[in-house]
């Protein structure tokens, strides 16, 4: 069959919502794209185990010790399920890990920030989460079925990591002068980089287009930033503190939120790798994967010994 | 970077269809399997996902640290994903076509008088 | 009834001190499945604290409003009202935490902290099922409760002894090197504390079986049980390694940082 045709056949599955399964036939850019996609959606999901794991030993109550490695270890369960979604396409975790560990592969920006205090374990949980799982939710539809239906799954467990981080912050804005100090002070850190985990704007996207085209994505970064926007200017009333920005004010007319200008610079910064964190952040991740390089190969070298003595016995 | 070199934009692949392209070996790379949970006594084992193991016996517990940590299963079936055969896209038409007009198979193919209508 | 106040705290803090060691795995473990795998059993324990601590926290206000005897109590005095699972954890001194050393070990390298989890899930495998028929129900429910799973981590630690045992020469090297580093504090596990002995808890009547377990995982693993060597003793009293309080200092920072507060 000529190219054009399959890639007609291709588009017609998607403009009637026929999910694309790993051995359909597909264009290899759609390919790339969903492979960058799910593959930085993987890397963010173990780099952001790194800016929370650094409460677990420090969390303030043993329900939140609980809670919150709850929470990290399901990050590295959705972290696999994604690597495991971009496997289908045909390139294994562990290229994929060496793509991360030299600074090709990219992942979420937010995870170059650092966890100064408690109040920023609520934070990350109410905002960052918060902005995830406005991309997540759409992503439950998106047209390729293996990162679909990760996203199904994640999504579910997403359900109590926003609440939890709300709920963090919602004590503290009830506590002490420290406490209602801590939380405004994190609120103040993590709102800006959270509104740049959307991307760049719409005007500046330069993936955005094709990927809507084939339904990877299904709303643009302003209209996901904007809801984002609209829901938490709403929520943070209820914790009595304000969000960084003099222009938010809501828009009778457009009925959403008006909001000052991000700072894209610092942006585009954290993106090249110069954000706070970026060098901690990735020397983790390798420091990790080097001293276990010893622990994967024992255990694959018991498994072919074990193997083999089986063999034995049978013959 | 297997899969670029092996296709190009719009270039139709050996096999016409784009997965389970064989990547590279690697000594240090445990083999994948595919995990299969029941979530209940009396239902069937559905397919859950897929993970990294060295051996069966670690398959099956990471499958249980993995997939069951909200009590989703009560039985786990791993087997590595090499050894799953699956039918090819392109054979759709003559493998599924067929059963279409069979309608004869479905029970509502059969109008019976009300008086049965429970059979 | 003090007794058995000593006795719940240490078994909470032998189950706090291990999670949190394990704990520091999470987002740093050699693959992403056993990174998820050593939380587990992280949660477990921490789980099993709660219940130990909930349960020391109703013996200790019981009995101090029977006594009334508040103004010689120091943990009445230091936390200026109901003790609970969170003052317990986080009020607590050096010198008053019951736990085995072992426990407090350093996580080391992947071999150390498999070793720490084998040698200390086989004990706790042992005790629990020992302490199903304790007197004291709760105890016996919670030594029935926390017997499933750490039947699993036994099993679990043990494929991994056997794995890294008879893996490649680097893990034998490294095995070896973590069970000249361990083996001196497990022979406190059967050396029993006064409150032990008040209770007569017979620790010692666990270590036949317990040597057995561990020779015959050492045995499949190619590994040889040390002989007799002097072993360290005093973390079930209260005199415990250096390592304790660097633990401490983390665990405790925010409760000793900003007393009284809720989170």
């Amino acid at each position: 069959m000529p190219v054009q045709d399959l890639e007609k056949i291709f588009q017609q599955k998607i403009d009637e919502e026929i999910k694309i399964e790993p051995k359909d036939w597909m264009p290899d850019a759609y390919r790339k794209t969903n492979l960058r996609q799910i593959s930085q959606h993987a890397h963010s999901e173990v780099v952001g185990m790194l800016p929370e794991g650094n409460w677990i030993t420090r969390a303030p109550s043993l329900k939140r010790k609980l809670i919150l490695l709850a929470k990290v270890q399901d990050e590295g369960g959705h972290g696999l399920y994604l690597y495991s979604a971009a496997e289908t396409l045909g390139m294994s975790r562990e290229e994929m890990i060496n793509d991360l560990h030299s600074g090709k592969a990219k992942y979420s920006s937010i995870f170059n920030y650092p966890t100064l205090t408690w109040a920023d374990i609520g934070a990350i949980g109410w905002l960052v989460d918060g902005a995830a799982i406005m991309n997540q939710v759409m992503l439950t539809r998106t047209s390729y079925g293996a990162y679909a239906r990760a996203m199904v799954r994640i999504c579910k467990e997403e359900s109590f990591h926003q609440r939890q981080g709300f709920e963090i912050l919602l004590v503290l804005s009830r506590g002490s002068k420290e406490q209602k100090e801590m939380c405004q002070d994190a609120i103040n850190r993590w709102w800006w980089p959270s509104l740049m985990m959307f991307g760049p704007k719409d005007s500046e996207s330069t993936n955005s287009d094709q990927s809507m085209k084939w339904k990877i994505k299904r709303k643009s970064n302003d209209e996901l930033r904007q809801n984002f926007i609209d829901m938490i200017a709403e929520q943070i009333k209820t914790l009595g503190m304000k969000l960084p920005d003099d222009k938010l004010k809501w828009n009778e007319e457009r009925k959403h939120y008006d909001f000052g200008e991000i700072n894209w610079d610092e942006f585009w910064q954290v993106v090249k790798g110069n954000g706070p964190c970026n060098k901690q952040r990735l020397d983790a991740r390798r420091e990790a994967w080097e001293n276990g390089e010893w622990v994967r190969d024992a255990a694959a070298a018991y498994a072919k010994k074990r193997a083999a003595r089986q063999k034995d016995k049978a013959a | 970077m297997n899969f670029i070199r092996k296709f190009y934009y719009g270039d139709i692949p050996e096999d016409k269809a784009g997965g389970n392209i064989v990547s590279k070996d690697s000594k240090t790379d445990w083999p994948l399997w595919e995990v299969f949970i029941r979530s209940k006594q009396g239902l069937d084992h559905k397919h859950a996902g897929s993970l990294h193991a060295a051996d069966a016996q670690m398959a099956i517990e990471n499958a249980r640290d993995v997939y069951t940590r909200r009590m989703e299963g009560e039985s786990i079936w791993v087997v590595e994903s090499k050894y799953i055969i699956a039918s090819n896209p392109d054979e759709a038409g003559e493998l599924y076509e067929p059963a279409k007009d069979k309608i004869y198979r479905h029970p509502t193919f059969y109008n019976l008088p009300d008086e049965v209508n429970h059979m | 009834m003090s007794a058995l106040i000593d006795y719940t705290l240490h078994l909470a803090d032998n189950s706090l001190i291990l999670g949190q060691r394990n704990g520091e795995w999470c987002g740093h473990g050699p693959i992403l499945e056993q990174d998820i795998a050593i939380t587990n059993i992280s949660l477990d324990l921490i789980g099993q604290a709660r219940s130990l601590y909930q349960y020391a926290a109703v013996l200790i206000n019981d009995s101090e409003l029977s006594v009334s005897s508040k103004a010689s109590s120091p943990l009445e005095r230091r936390f200026g009202g109901e003790v609970s699972e969170d003052s317990l954890a986080y009020l607590r001194t050096e010198r008053e935490f019951k736990n085995c050393l072992l426990v407090e070990q350093s996580n080391g390298d992947w071999a150390q902290t498999i070793l720490r989890q084998f040698l200390f899930s086989s004990y706790q495998y042992y005790l629990y099922q020992y302490l199903q028929t304790n007197t004291d129900t709760t105890i016996a429910a919670i030594a029935e409760k926390s017997l499933k799973e750490v039947s699993y981590h036994l099993r679990w630690s043990s494929e991994w002894v056997i794995r890294l045992g008879d893996g490649t020469g680097e893990s034998h090297g490294r095995m070896l090197k973590a069970i000249d580093e361990l083996w001196r504090y497990t022979g406190e596990f059967f050396i029993p504390a006064d409150y032990e002995k008040e209770l007569k808890i017979d620790g010692a009547s666990l270590k036949y079986e317990w040597s057995k377990k561990i020779k015959t995982v050492f045995d499949e693993a190619t590994l040889t049980v040390p002989p007799d060597i002097f072993m360290q003793e005093g973390g079930k009293q209260g005199r415990h390694t250096e390592q304790l309080g660097y633990i401490l200092t983390e665990l405790q920072y925010m409760q000793r940082a900003y007393p009284g507060c809720e989170w």
